[in-house]
């Protein structure tokens, strides 16, 4: 019977804390994205429902709910049904390995509480893995719909994420040769100071990791596996309610998480210089509270920018889109690779 | 809660995981060879490759399970899955292959049953515990990038080799 139930407990409270913030991150991300939009077209965007519009995206799940879910008779029922849930699931598996915070104590329990929920030694991997898992949903949507624009969507889906996740790849490991070490929440510890910041020893990186992750997540310009104008709806053609409802958080929840890697690998992810921490005398758990303060600061920033990108430019045609994922960004993060390399044999005395 | 409790030691949840791992990944392996569907054959060898991940991770080598998960299952399987939807393949119709396939098939499984008994009888627990970091990123590239460097650096050669002979046929395809 000695069998310890504290850290079970304290894994299930972070996991139901982290999956809610991101589902509360996601509504607001629909508003701030309307709202946006509305803003850069000179319009007024959703501003009925509660202050503002705030009260929209309840209205709007609402509406997701009280839909008829509608299967279509031509569709391969079991991985129609299957698709969205595999989206989903493996965008907030992605998000596990994130550190958001240092650590917080209690007097009644012994040990710190890390703010991660996996702090485990391959964690850029497991992200890697998770987020390479997603496509499958979106290709088997498209593939069990049974309809040639969802197929379509569905195929560029796959070679979309193939190309791209080489570049994805490449910016991740500019960092992790840098920093010698897998492990997120080291990663972060080791940029405390601003000009430690990685974006700064590895600007090519940043770019790569930027554009592959803005790939990765389908986001406009690069969102040819839904392109309306071309395929309908793409690969979630066929879906309605909360299945379509489903794809649609799996993209908010991939773009949060695409910029929590960002701000974790690249822009110091959670940490406060230690002059600032000082300054502000900021102890315990008071810090721990501060961290995760400017990393959703950090985040937030980050995913203005791809709604700022998603209304400013075009979509790419796909032959363009194969051109920049293979000749421009896999040459460019070979030469940040290399050129990490030759920083840590170097060691220049000005870092 | 109650059931963990009785269960009590560790050694006897991992056996239980163990269990449910196996299970998993048998009958993946047997829905990709009786399924008819070639696009639902893929999916089960993506499960199956994810089962055998997880046996990875319960033997405590992290990195392998995770490359398993990231070079198999995420990657090579979506390529091979891509090829199947790209040629819309329809639902095999049962038995129309002839007896030779099951001939074949029916050899080799008995060869493979044959050398899997062969191991399970010279197999003996290993003696001492692991040692501490097995299993780490760590670790892995010290061995590859040191114990193992030509072996290593031969290997990558024959891969782009191998891939640059793909497209040298792809391309006389085309162009003839």
């Amino acid at each position: 019977m000695d069998f310890d139930f504290m850290p079970l407990i304290v894994a299930v409270v972070k996991v139901s804390v982290v999956v809610g913030a991101l589902f509360g991150g996601v509504s607001i991300m629909t508003w701030v994205e309307r709202r946006g939009s509305a803003i850069m077209q000179l319009r007024r965007g959703p501003n009925r429902v509660g202050p503002f519009g705030l009260f929209q995206p309840i209205a709007d799940g609402l509406k997701f709910f009280f839909k008829e879910d509608i299967l279509p008779p031509f569709v391969h029922k079991p991985t129609f049904i299957m698709a969205p849930a595999i989206a989903l699931v493996c965008a907030m598996l992605a998000f596990a390995v994130i550190p958001f915070g240092g650590s917080l104590n209690f007097e009644f329990f012994d040990e710190a509480i890390p703010l991660v929920i996996a702090d485990v030694d391959g964690g850029v991997l497991l992200l890697m893995a998770a987020a390479g898992m997603g496509v499958y949903g979106i290709m088997l949507a498209g593939w069990s719909s049974n309809n040639k624009f969802s197929q379509l969507g569905g195929l560029r889906a796959a070679s979309q994420v193939i190309s791209y996740e080489l570049a994805l790849g490449l910016g991740v490991i500019s960092v992790l040769v840098l920093a010698g070490s897998m492990r997120l929440v080291e990663i972060v510890q080791m940029q405390e100071q601003f000009l430690h910041w990685n974006i700064f020893r590895a600007p090519l990186g940043f770019l790569v990791l930027m554009v592959a992750g803005f790939a990765e997540t389908n986001r406009l310009p690069f969102d040819l596996p839904e392109a309306e104008s071309e395929l309908v709806g793409g690969y979630h053609t066929e879906y309605s309610s909360m299945k379509f409802s489903m794809f649609f958080m799996a993209e908010y929840i991939a773009m949060i998480t695409s910029s929590a890697l960002l701000v974790t690998l690249y822009l110091g992810g959670y940490s406060i210089p230690p002059r600032v921490v000082e300054l502000f005398g900021l102890q315990g758990n008071l810090l721990a509270f501060a961290q995760m303060g400017v990393f959703v600061a950090k985040l937030a920033c980050f995913l203005w920018f791809f709604v700022w990108i998603r209304w400013s430019l075009p979509r790419f045609r796909f032959d363009q889109l194969m051109q920049i994922g293979w000749k421009s960004l896999i040459p460019l993060g070979f030469l940040q690779v290399i050129a990490s390399a030759l920083f840590v044999i170097l060691k220049p005395e000005w870092f | 809660m109650i059931p963990l409790a009785l269960l009590g030691a560790m050694t006897s949840l991992q056996t239980i995981v163990l269990g449910l791992i196996a299970l998993v990944a048998i009958i993946a392996a047997l829905g990709v060879v009786l399924h008819r569907n070639p696009v639902v054959q893929g999916l089960f060898l993506v499960l199956n490759l994810l089962a055998i991940a997880g046996l990875y991770a319960l033997l405590g080598a992290y990195f392998f399970a995770v490359i398993q998960v990231l070079v198999y299952a995420g990657a090579v399987m979506v390529l091979i899955i891509f090829v199947i939807m790209l040629l819309n393949l329809q639902p095999a119709a049962r038995g129309g292959s002839g007896l030779t396939p099951v001939f074949f098939a029916f050899v080799l499984g008995l060869a493979l049953v044959s050398l899997l008994v062969r191991a399970g009888r010279s197999f003996a627990p290993p003696e001492a515990a692991l040692a501490e970091g097995f299993g780490s990123v760590a670790q892995m590239g010290s061995s590859l990038f040191m114990g193992y460097f030509y072996p290593f650096e031969v290997i990558s050669l024959a891969l782009v080799a191998a891939m640059a002979g793909a497209i040298l046929f792809a391309k006389r395809d085309l162009e003839g």
